[in-house]
């Protein structure tokens, strides 16, 4: 049952705020139907028997003689929801009781309380698609009368701008061109969330602006993304706006690190990710996308923009995009998800302070020996052979290699215990001068012997091709307090809030 | 019909670009004369762009449709797009 005033399902335009009818509905029996529909047409001498309000959403004249109303403009429809015609519902005191869609003869009798209705009928008919959900008028529709839901300014191009021109002209985009945000667009944006517009989602360094959730679809579209994408993109944002992430200094280092979301969850193969071939690479929508809208949204609402608070010596391309899904169902271990507490079937994404990819090359590797020694000599030259325990570091295992070690029984703890049990480094080699390299760390510790990474700081996530002995290391920032950590949110489904 | 799009921004800055510096010499300069449609801006309007041709001015004529509502985005666009300088006369 749904009521008239407080209906908020998933997947369509109402999208965290209720429909509202302007004007109660008449006590008794509702009925939608259109005429180029063959089963409105086939109700029709069971309408001749009720006493119904019926609504006319094509033909004003039908059916031939009840007195139809027209719903000329869907207003009538589209508050009620109606997917689909005919619809029957009961209304006791302008709410609706219970409600059928297209010809069931059963449901037909049972909210008229006519027995013998329509027995000379089919036992059972389906309707037709509804013209308030027609594809071609549904963005309209959502404009008409959703539309006040927005509160972003609007701003009017002249017909003799280019859109696209304008999107640059004003300071909006990255570098490349982005869609620009009509409301049909945002609307149908904001229904992959049941979250209210105006829900406020985050505060965004480094201007410390409140980006609300139609701050967020405005973004999103602009990135190119489809609606379901919307939950992946607040999750990433919620986790980068945390204090122990501190996306400010992400933003603001001299570094050339980004933000790098790593997605997990059966909610990744829902949404089309890609976890093969190219996971890093071009050519995926969601991939592409849902890490530029974050980028977008700490540029657009958070006022973060290179050569003022971004102050990067080089930057990275990943800082346009970069994002990406980890092979979970191809994988010889548990995600990376789970390793940070999280069950199998959560979705959730997992940000990273991240420089660009490097390669990990071994394609002679037979033994898990060989390669973990292999990991570990590639993973010392991180940002400088000789600097320790300030930077932690992602770890892309490639099918290949992680076949290796599954194949000797390594799971993921021991894969990574062997790779940090190859990285404690003597001091002797580390100082400041040593090896002839002026950097390192106070000599005073030549004696010691220090990890290049702190326990927890290598991300193991299983991605990439079927083919290649290859394997990625993203380099991160400056770690723990001082810097950024790892920070994984979980992305709420749509369908779990906001639910009548 | 024209384009509306959301603002994407956090809107503390506003939306309207800044106004230009004044130019030292107007020489060289492509100049707008926009007639806000109030009485006898015209007069006004056609003794300034004899003046200004005289000085070997380039000079561009443009008429808002009412004063009583802000210059149509389009208009603002085609002087923003042809001229450096715009003067407008404001009262009749």
């Amino acid at each position: 049952m749904l009521n008239v005033c407080d209906v908020g399902r998933t997947g369509d335009a109402r999208a965290g705020y209720g429909r509202h009818m302007e004007r109660a509905l008449p006590d008794g029996l509702v009925v939608i139907v259109k005429r180029e529909c063959a089963t409105c047409a086939m109700v029709v001498p069971v309408l001749e028997r009720l006493h119904a309000t019926i609504y006319t959403q094509d033909d004003p004249a039908f059916p031939e003689g009840l007195h139809a109303i027209h719903d000329s403009d869907l207003s009538v429809s589209w508050h009620l929801d109606i997917e689909t015609v005919p619809t029957l519902l009961r209304v006791i005191d302008g709410r609706e009781v219970d409600r059928t869609v297209g010809w069931s003869r059963a449901a037909w009798q049972a909210i008229t309380g006519i027995d013998d209705l329509g027995d000379d009928l089919p036992v059972v008919r389906p309707g037709c698609g509804s013209l308030s959900v027609d594809p071609d008028r549904v963005d309209e529709l959502r404009v008409r009368f959703g539309g006040d839901v927005l509160r972003a300014r609007r701003v009017e191009l002249a017909d003799a701008e280019d859109d696209m021109e304008a999107m640059f002209d004003r300071g909006w985009t990255d570098g490349l061109p982005v869609t620009p945000p009509t409301e049909a667009r945002v609307l149908r944006m904001l229904t992959g969330t049941t979250r209210a517009p105006s829900d406020v989602v985050a505060v965004v360094p480094p201007d410390l602006a409140e980006v609300t959730v139609e701050k967020v679809a405005i973004n999103a579209v602009m990135a190119g993304c489809t609606p379901e994408y919307l939950p992946w993109v607040i999750a990433a944002l919620e986790a980068v706006c945390t204090n122990e992430f501190n996306i400010h200094g992400v933003l603001a280092t001299t570094m050339p690190v980004g933000p790098v979301v790593i997605c997990n969850g059966p909610g990744t193969r829902a949404i089309g990710m890609n976890s093969g071939m190219n996971v890093l690479g071009q050519g995926n929508r969601a991939n592409m996308t849902i890490g530029r809208a974050l980028q977008l949204i700490i540029r657009n609402v958070g006022g973060g923009r290179p050569g003022e608070v971004d102050r990067a010596t080089h930057g990275n391309p990943g800082k346009l995009s970069f994002c990406f899904a980890e092979d979970e169902l191809g994988s010889p271990w548990t995600s990376l998800a789970v390793a940070r507490g999280l069950a199998r079937d959560t979705d959730s994404v997992t940000v990273f302070a991240g420089e660009g990819p490097r390669c990990v090359v071994d394609q002679l590797a037979r033994d898990p020996d060989s390669l973990a020694n292999t990991f570990a000599a590639c993973l010392r030259t991180l940002h400088n052979p000789k600097l320790v325990l300030a930077f932690d570091a992602i770890v892309i295992m490639g099918p290949e290699h992680a076949r290796v070690f599954a194949d000797a029984g390594w799971d993921r703890d021991r894969v990574l215990a062997e790779i940090h049990a190859r990285l404690q480094l003597p001091g002797s080699e580390l100082v400041r001068g040593a090896a002839g390299i002026a950097e390192g760390i106070p000599t005073h510790l030549a004696d010691v012997t220090l990890p290049k990474f702190r326990p927890d700081g290598l991300l193991l996530v299983h991605a990439g091709g079927g083919a290649g002995l290859f394997s990625v290391i993203i380099g991160g920032w400056a770690n723990g307090e001082v810097g950024s950590q790892p920070v994984t949110q979980i992305v709420n489904p749509p369908t779990e809030q906001g639910a009548p | 019909m024209s384009t509306v799009i959301l603002d994407p921004t956090n809107e503390r800055r506003l939306a309207e670009m800044t106004r230009c510096a004044r130019p030292a010499s107007l020489a060289g300069l492509t100049i707008g004369l926009l007639d806000i449609s109030k009485a006898r801006g015209d007069v006004f309007l056609n003794q300034l762009e004899q003046r200004l041709l005289e000085t070997g001015a380039t000079v561009k004529r443009f008429r808002k449709p009412t004063f009583t509502k802000p210059a149509p985005v389009d208009l603002r666009h085609e002087i923003a797009s042809q001229c450096q300088v715009v003067i407008e006369a404001l009262a009749d």
